[in-house]
């Protein structure tokens, strides 16, 4: 038997409620019931980092979450944080230094960049290679990941 | 992979989570990020999930009388930005930041971690090292429980059916006391390979992770006088199990290298 809950929860500034299976996570009810792709599901268990979102201001991932838990909360995917413009900054260093190849872990990677630049401190590479750690990309080797990030929360090249 | 079929409750009360968490099936939820993977991977197949996320009791960092007491609902990342943490507990505040990645340490909590006790956890050696004290409670009430009973085997502790961890309490650390967390990982916030919760106090102790079956207490080095008996003693103190990738005996020569970083430190002064 499938056991299912009402949630009602603010997503990208929307209201939204909805009848959801107990076990379904909270990344899949973003994308499957409300069409959200843009916040990808990699390995399922919380290693790769692509399903990251923003729950209540701060990162998690959306496979370690069931979307029941989400009510109440408000979420930030990436395409809310995108049309408001909060990472622009990020995206274009992003595209400019072309730290991306396939795209897949970008939307997980710029939603915990934009968790460092909210610290409103100068970073070290290190710091921000610590704080991308739970974000895997296969195709760039994170030089210019870190680059970017680095052009973006310190303002230098 | 998706998680099986399970229903889920959330209780606002203790008295309501003791009862639904007696019930057959039923598995407590807090971060839900050891759980959850473990559902998704279908090592795991609860017939109800008691999310006890909504009991305000269980959360929160207090230092009274030179006791630190931490709520099993605080997270990770609430004990990494905690200054009260840093200043009386810097064991822990050492070693949150070897556990997993941000986005993780905003969701997994400390009573999570001690409840499920995977063997290469840092809160439990470092509860251990410091002589804490388990807070449990449930239906008939609370009950204390030594760090050093806790940690009973492999994913085992001292809770019975319907108890759950309420907080972790330990001593303040004084003027003249030192701790020290060290770990190494194939990357940072992977598993550790080994990892060494160091406390030197009234009496010093080193406690392992990824040692064993539990945290491990090293009490011949722990007692040694000099570096060179300890690690010596080491061998005598930890058989540690090999992982896919290191062998014991590899894993004994990292914690001996752990051992000698950690002397260093407790005994260089302020």
């Amino acid at each position: 038997m499938e056991h299912a809950n009402d949630i009602t929860l603010t997503v990208n500034g929307t209201r939204v409620s909805r009848r959801v299976p107990a076990r379904q996570h909270l990344v899949d009810f973003l994308r499957d019931e409300l069409g959200l792709t843009g916040s990808h599901i990699g390995c399922e268990h919380g290693v790769c980092g692509a399903c990251t979102v923003r729950v209540n201001g701060e990162i998690v991932r959306g496979c370690l979450m069931l979307a029941v838990q989400a009510d109440g909360c408000t979420v930030d995917t990436i395409e809310g944080l995108s049309d408001a413009k909060e990472l622009e900054a990020l995206q274009k260093a992003f595209h400019e230094r072309n730290a991306l190849q396939c795209g897949f872990c970008t939307p997980g990677m710029l939603m915990a960049a934009l968790d460092l630049t909210k610290k409103n401190t100068k970073v070290t590479r290190e710091e921000i290679r610590a704080h991308i750690s739970g974000n895997y990309c296969r195709c760039t080797g994170y030089q210019a990941i870190v680059d970017a990030i680095e052009e973006v929360v310190n303002g230098q090249g | 992979m998706k998680a099986p079929s399970f229903a889920y409750s959330k209780p606002q009360s203790l008295a309501e989570a003791f009862e639904l968490a007696e019930r057959p099936g039923a598995k407590v939820l807090a971060g839900g990020q050891s759980l959850i993977p473990s559902l998704n991977m279908r090592l795991s197949a609860p017939e109800l999930l008691v999310d006890i996320t909504g009991i305000g009791s269980l959360r929160g960092i207090s230092v009274e009388q030179g006791v630190v007491r931490i709520g099993a609902l605080t997270t990770h990342a609430q004990i990494e930005r905690s200054a009260e943490i840093r200043k009386h507990a810097p064991l822990l505040a050492q070693a949150v930041t070897h556990i997993a990645h941000p986005a993780i340490r905003n969701r997994g909590t400390l009573g999570g971690s001690i409840a499920l006790a995977d063997p290469a956890a840092e809160y439990p050696a470092c509860l251990v090292a410091l002589k804490a004290t388990i807070v449990v409670a449930g239906r008939d009430g609370e009950r204390l429980v030594a760090a050093d009973n806790f940690f009973k085997g492999l994913f085992e502790v001292d809770l019975r059916p319907g108890e759950l961890v309420v907080a972790a309490e330990f001593p303040a650390i004084l003027k003249e006391e030192r701790s020290v967390f060290l770990e190494l990982a194939r990357r940072h916030g992977d598993y550790a390979i080994i990892g060494l919760a160091a406390h030197k106090g009234a009496e010093t102790r080193f406690v392992y992770c990824g040692a064993g079956a539990t945290p491990v207490f090293a009490k011949r080095a722990s007692a040694a006088k000099d570096l060179d008996t300890g690690k010596k003693a080491l061998e005598k103190d930890l058989n540690p199990p090999a992982d896919l990738y290191n062998s014991s005996a590899t894993k004994l020569h990292l914690a001996k290298v752990l051992l000698t970083r950690a002397w260093n430190t407790l005994t260089t002064s302020h």
